[in-house]
């Protein structure tokens, strides 16, 4: 099964430039070890050491944030769009 | 040549209410543009509503990098308040600029009456170069504009 992932500019040095890739899985999880098999070392920028995401990118599946849907266990689907952008913060 | 972040008056002004009107808390935002020029402005929530730091809400911001997207319009200008320091970018900002590659960071504060706008330039290894606000009166037609 397909899904969608749009990914930043500053990401796309890791999809060869390509604003979207197509991945599968049925967790955000097993999406991102999918990608990260054909485009290595994205999974890195967005998990951390300890298994969470990084508190640098927002990660949306369905244009929800996944910090409320379940995090790297948001379950996905065939058609499901996932869009990952850069965090703003500053201090 | 020396870079220079012009900005229509009226996004200013509207930078400078924000930050009072947010204060105590710091006030952040973006200014889209399209091939360097300011086309609009998006004020915006800040998730962590903090006299010290600033995030964008997750939903707010998709929402917001989508309405730029569909509009062929870039980031431009990320712009936030300081509520106690001069407006000049923290050691946090220098490394959350890394996110918004070529964005200019706006700064204002709030410390005082007076008003204190100051733009930005940080680059990848975290050189701080500061570039002068060139104020231009706003086109004739623009929202606030009377001698239209």
């Amino acid at each position: 099964m397909a899904i969608e992932v749009r990914i930043p500019t500053i990401l796309r040095t890791y999809t060869g430039g390509e604003k979207a890739v197509e991945g599968t899985g049925d967790s955000l999880s097993s999406l991102l070890a999918d990608l990260d098999s054909r485009h290595s070392g994205l999974r890195d920028r967005l998990v951390t050491g300890e298994g969470g995401l990084h508190r640098f990118v927002n990660v949306y599946v369905n244009d929800e944030d996944v910090r409320f849907l379940g995090g790297l266990e948001t379950p996905l689907k065939d058609g499901d769009s996932v869009t990952v952008l850069p965090a703003v913060a500053g201090g | 040549m020396r870079p220079v972040l012009t900005l229509p008056r009226a996004m200013v002004d509207q930078v400078l209410a924000h930050a009072r009107r947010d204060h105590p808390d710091e006030c952040c935002g973006v200014i889209a543009g399209r091939d360097g020029v300011a086309t609009r402005l998006f004020a915006m929530a800040n998730a962590e509503r903090s006299p010290t730091g600033f995030v964008f809400d997750p939903q707010e911001q998709l929402r917001v990098w989508r309405a730029m997207d569909d509009a062929d319009e870039d980031l431009l200008v990320v712009y936030h308040s300081h509520t106690m320091t001069e407006a000049y970018p923290s050691r946090t900002d220098v490394r959350w600029s890394a996110n918004t590659p070529g964005a200019h960071w706006l700064l204002v504060s709030t410390r005082s009456d007076d008003d204190e706008v100051r733009a930005f330039l940080i680059a990848a290894d975290g050189t701080v170069a500061e570039e002068p606000v060139e104020v231009v009166d706003d086109p004739p037609g623009t929202p606030g504009d009377v001698t239209a």
